[in-house]
């Protein structure tokens, strides 16, 4: 386990290193943007003199090495800084949006994640039947519609036509966990029939991938039954290209999902990222940025870790 | 974050009111507020059906962003105007029938030559937080504008105005640096509302205004929830108990919350869904003709568009008709290459309609010298939804007259900052204006920040300033009519299309029967003037 | 005959999903051929009906529906296949090398790309595509480039298991150069997984582009591309209109094809005999 450890703190440090590289190339991106705030605030109601009074408020008439580093210092200081759009603490314009992204995300992860591993494994203990084609056609189609075509469906289904569900999922402030969940019902719905094909189909693919090998030939031979195969034998040596495909779409359940946020009124972060984004509003882009990246960052050093725990090949590699 | 609607809105709200009309609705001023006083049903807040008090009003609006903010000199879109409409009282307000009547003032006077303009204060009135309404609070609203570092959208409204000061505690003077007759339609600009002053500024962050209703959570891009003042000062206004304003930006979900009745009115209509929505009988549909103009600007100083006759052949080649039906569904009305929309009371009626000639477009070339043309034409959809397919459409009919127009499209980002009015042939749109004179000066005449196709006519410009100062109200149109004929013949800007703006209703919400006839939901004002049925 | 011959043994399935690909590549090869009018030509009134003339009727501008459908085909296909091609190529490539070779050249390609995907795949494309631009070949090397993060990623993990295997090991004492070793050695036995992912990337560049188009930067019109096409129409979804379905089930009928030809391949690459 030692070697875990140490793997663990590497991945971390490495981690930070990262989410200071992706503010430099975020600050340089927006940097490179057509246009500043000053400009997207005032549209074309923007004169000369009401851009350069706006750029002197905010200081954005300094070197963009003063401004970030002015940034990066208040950063560490645990200060995200104010708005450049509207003086607001970006703190407080974060907060509840952060609940709300983090909240639409779990949802979808405890629906879609078992029922794809589950599905999986019946896929692949069945493979080839009919139970198999159909799950795998119907799963196909379902990740073959755009995200907002699939959502469009839904509401037409379940909010048009049946009057069971909200069309739209503003929250009023202070709403009770039911109502949040009841609001919440078809995003998540949306989200999980997106993300649950990609992983069932790997879990498919990389247990029937074991299935040829020699030990479980052996398995087999010695007649153990095809079920026992698949979960006992199989699975364990699948697990990595599982765990890396299971973590890859949990990061997309929380940083790409802004075509559901706007279709569904959800307020999350992905709708403050294109705003802030179309407004330059670099402080903003920034913060969001680095609480995906970092999100990304965890999920992704767990499923490393998860997946060399997994395989004692690699946690004692020779020479 | 398709709606990129924020150009040039203060150009909506004014009105070149002739002087003469001018001095008669000063003088009702004084009689209106006599009325008031006794419960008197007013000219102006009258309302043609009986309201019902109480209720929630819902709204999935369009134009709402996660970076606006309460300091009214950046709101730029529906949301806050619509918002923060029913928070705040102007000086002067646009009624139903586009004339301004009094609001926060009582009345105003002006001198002979329309440069010194006194408003004078309704008493009695308090803000939300108890404090009554004075000068110092008008003039710290309206400096709140103006200065070096202003960084409002509503300074350029203000340009006139030199000095704004106080004159004891409930009247307010005005110098301009030169005349203007339209003056109290100039204060009714939904950026110039009144707020609380409070150490030597005004007091924007408070979101405390003296309108119908009280601020009770402003979540920007997401929602505004808003409840009735108990004690607002003007009658038989303000009938819903509470407002919501929901940030909808998506087209297709506006609908589908009206639809399923999560909202009662909506605006910024799809209108593909029109037909389909109109055959729901619990909605109806709200059209507000002629709010916005679309054109084609050509670069007046450009080598290619220097020639008048290459600027009329492509204005012969574009068919208005069928673009008001593909692009606007038939919302909207065709352009005469001017941009006063028809209907409003400064129209040449007497100007002839230009028609779709490929002929007619021919000759001109000719005219100029040549056989054929090709010409570039940078299209975005930043102008307005459907902006490409227009150009495409007219890029189709132009071949007929032997003009070949590259269409090539612009990322919407960045274009107005970094196309239009760079580049000799683009796209753009204007909110309409209700007074000739205000959308004459910022988009046609010389040196304006906006005129889009750098037009130099000196006959126009002298024109221009002339009627400005035209007491007489007859003498004034004949300069107006002058100046349409001038556009359109000589003109850098094809003016195609008066689209509509389009939203609908669910029947649970009712009006008067007549709503304003500019700018979106009655004026922006349905909170106070719209109630439940 | 020694490529036919599988094929007729092929599942029913498989056989189907050959016989969609073939007819869409037709389809996009000859489009010019087969659309009866221009992409972009109007060629009638707005919201014409079906039949008659115009087949499947024409959209608001009046330009051909079919047409338009026929030379979607054509950019829709031609840029989802050029950009998963070169997702893999870079994508694919890279992560074996990385798992191969181990050391430094692991460490700095697998932080390079921790980084790039650290970053929100659709505002890391906004952000390069309003700068650059959006046309044909940007969006095509944007999405290739984001494609190819993630490619790298699985093809590293799965080859990661490959290369601790004995035979990797035994290979590597023979002396086996770096080619070889990605060739002969990992790619057949990390083959399964990666082939899997590309019918998956294959279809998620559809997706992709209609998600930029639903925020403005997809294919611009007047293209015609099947993912735009979906959007432009997706507000007549919930009135029970069937026009925004056409385009969306063309894409939903290549991509159930091409799984079935993957899952067909991996199934035969699995080596299991049973059927």
């Amino acid at each position: 386990m030692n070697s875990l450890c140490k793997l663990l703190l590497q991945r971390l440090a490495l981690g930070l290193l990262s989410l200071f590289a992706v503010s430099v190339i975020i600050f340089l991106a927006v940097g490179m943007l057509p246009g500043d705030v000053a400009q997207a605030m005032l549209g074309q109601a923007a004169t000369p003199e009401t851009v350069a009074a706006f750029r002197a408020q905010l200081g954005l008439d300094l070197p963009p090495l003063t401004r970030f580093g002015h940034w990066a210092w208040q950063l560490l200081h645990g200060d995200l800084g104010l708005s450049l759009a509207n003086q607001r603490p970006i703190a407080e314009l974060i907060g509840a949006r952060l609940g709300n992204t983090f909240t639409l995300a779990l949802l979808a992860a405890l629906v879609s994640v078992p029922a794809a591993l589950l599905l999986g494994m019946l896929a692949a203990l069945y493979r080839n039947s009919w139970f198999d084609r159909l799950l795998n056609t119907s799963a196909l189609s379902a990740v073959s519609f755009p995200e907002f075509f699939v959502a469009y469906i839904l509401i037409l289904v379940f909010a048009v036509k049946l009057n069971w569900l909200p069309s739209i999922s503003n929250l009023a402030p202070g709403a009770s966990f039911a109502e949040v969940l009841e609001r919440s019902l078809l995003p998540v719905l949306t989200l999980s029939l997106v993300v649950i094909a990609q992983m069932m189909r790997m879990t498919r693919a990389a247990l029937i991938n074991l299935l040829a090998s020699p030990y479980i030939e052996m398995a087999r031979l010695k007649g153990i039954s095809q079920a026992r195969i698949i979960f006992h034998h199989a699975l364990p040596n699948a697990l990595a290209p599982i765990i890396n495909v299971v973590a890859l779409n949990l990061a997309y359940l929380v940083v790409g999902v802004v075509v559901v946020e706007v279709v569904f009124v959800y307020p999350g972060l992905g709708q403050l990222l294109v705003d802030s984004v179309a407004k330059r509003d670099i402080p903003v882009v920034q913060a969001c940025s680095l609480i995906f990246a970092a999100t990304y960052i965890l999920l992704n050093t767990t499923a490393d870790v998860l997946s060399i725990a997994s395989n004692p090949r690699l946690m004692h590699p020779k020479g | 974050m398709s709606d990129n609607n924020n150009k040039i809105t203060q150009a909506m709200h004014d009105s070149g009111l002739p002087r003469r009309d001018f001095l008669k609705y000063s003088a009702t001023a004084a009689a209106i507020a006599g009325a008031f006083s006794l419960g008197l049903p007013l000219h102006g807040w009258a309302e043609e059906a009986t309201p019902k008090a109480g209720g929630v009003l819902r709204m999935g609006l369009a134009g709402g962003s996660t970076t606006d903010s309460r300091d009214p000199g950046s709101w730029s879109d529906t949301f806050t105007f619509v918002g923060f409409s029913a928070v705040y009282n102007t000086l002067s307000e646009i009624s139903v029938d586009g004339t301004a009547i009094p609001e926060l003032a009582e009345r105003w006077e002006s001198s002979p030559d329309a440069r010194i303009w006194t408003f004078t204060l309704r008493q009695g009135v308090t803000f939300h937080n108890g404090k009554t309404l004075d000068a110092g609070d008008v003039v710290a609203s309206i400096q709140h504008h103006l200065g070096d570092k202003s960084t409002s959208a509503a300074k350029t409204v203000l340009g006139d105005v030199a000095k704004v000061q106080a004159q004891g505690n409930d009247a307010v003077v005005f110098v301009l640096h030169s005349g203007n007759a339209d003056f109290a339609y100039v204060v009714a600009d939904y950026h110039l509302v009144i707020m609380p002053a409070k150490d030597g500024g005004a007091d924007w962050q408070a979101g405390v205004g003296t309108g119908g209703y009280r601020l009770k959570g402003f979540e920007p891009g997401v929602r505004m929830d808003l409840e009735r003042s108990p004690d607002y000062w003007k009658a038989g206004r303000a009938h819903f108990a509470s407002a919501e304003l929901l940030a909808i930006a998506d087209g297709a979900a506006r609908v589908n919350a009206l639809v399923t009745g999560q909202v009662d009115v909506i605006n910024k209509v799809d209108l593909k869904t029109v037909a389909l929505l109109k055959r729901n009988p619990n909605l109806v549909i709200e059209e507000t003709k002629g709010a916005q103009h679309y054109t084609f600007p050509m670069l007046t100083d450009s080598q290619q568009f220097q020639d008048n006759n290459i600027r009329l052949a492509l204005k012969h080649a574009i068919n208005r008709e069928t673009l008001l039906a593909s692009v606007l569904y038939g919302y909207g009305q065709i352009g005469n290459d001017h941009p006063i929309q028809p209907g409003s009371r400064f129209i040449n009626s007497a100007l002839e309609q230009r028609g779709y000639d490929p002929d007619k477009a021919r000759f001109y070339l000719r005219q100029a010298g040549v056989d054929s043309l090709k010409v570039r034409l940078q299209a975005s959809d930043a102008a307005y939804t459907g902006a490409v397919d227009a150009s495409v459409l007219f890029k189709e009919q132009a071949r007929q007259a032997g003009i070949d127009i590259d269409v090539v499209r612009e990322p919407a980002d960045g274009f107005f900052s970094n196309v239009w009015m760079k580049q000799p042939f683009t796209t753009s749109f204007w909110y309409s204006s209700l007074t000739a004179d205000r959308m004459f000066s910022i988009g046609y005449a010389k040196g304006a920040a906006w005129n889009e196709t750098h037009w130099d006519n000196a006959r126009f410009n002298q024109l221009l300033n002339a009627a400005r100062g035209e007491m007489n109200a007859p003498l004034r149109q004949e300069m107006y009519n002058e100046m349409q004929a001038l556009c359109r013949d000589e003109g850098g800007a094809i003016v195609p299309l008066f689209a509509s703006s389009v939203a609908a209703r669910s029947k649970r919400v009712a009006h008067g029967g007549l709503t304003a006839p500019y700018g979106e939901l009655d004026g922006l004002r349905l909170i106070e003037r719209w109630w439940q049925a | 005959m020694s490529l036919i011959k599988p094929l007729l043994r092929a599942p029913l399935s498989a056989q189907f999903g050959l016989l969609v690909i073939v007819l869409y590549i037709l389809v996009a090869l000859f489009a010019p051929v087969l659309a009866p009018f221009g992409e972009t030509e109007v060629v009638g009134e707005g919201f014409a009906p079906w039949g008659g003339q115009f087949l499947l009727g024409t959209d608001n501008l009046g330009r051909d529906m079919f047409s338009r459908l026929v030379y979607g085909a054509r950019n829709t296909l031609g840029i989802a296949f050029l950009t998963t091609l070169l997702a893999f190529a870079v994508g694919g490539f890279c992560g074996l090398v990385a798992a191969i070779r181990g050391g430094w050249i692991d460490q700095g390609l697998s932080r390079l790309v921790d980084i790039l995907m650290a970053i929100p795949q659709l505002i890391f494309a906004l952000l390069i595509l309003s700068v650059v631009g959006t046309n044909a070949t940007s969006l095509v090397l944007v999405i290739a480039l984001l494609d190819a993060t993630r490619v790298f990623r699985l093809s590293r993990a799965v080859a990661m298991t490959v290369v601790v295997q004995d035979f990797v090991e035994a290979a590597r004492l023979r002396g086996e150069g770096l080619w070889w070793l990605v060739s002969r050695e990992v790619l057949p036995n990390a083959a399964a997984p990666l082939i899997a992912e590309f019918g998956l990337r294959f279809c998620f560049v559809f997706l992709f582009i209609s998600a930029l188009s639903f925020l403005g930067l997809g294919i611009q019109p007047p293209t015609a591309d099947w993912g735009s096409m979906v959007r432009d129409n997706a507000v007549l979804i919930t009135f029970g209109d069937i026009s925004p379905l056409l385009p969306a089930l063309a894409v939903a009928l290549i991509t159930v094809s091409v799984n079935f030809v993957v899952d067909w391949v991996l199934h035969k690459s699995s080596g299991l005999k049973e059927c």
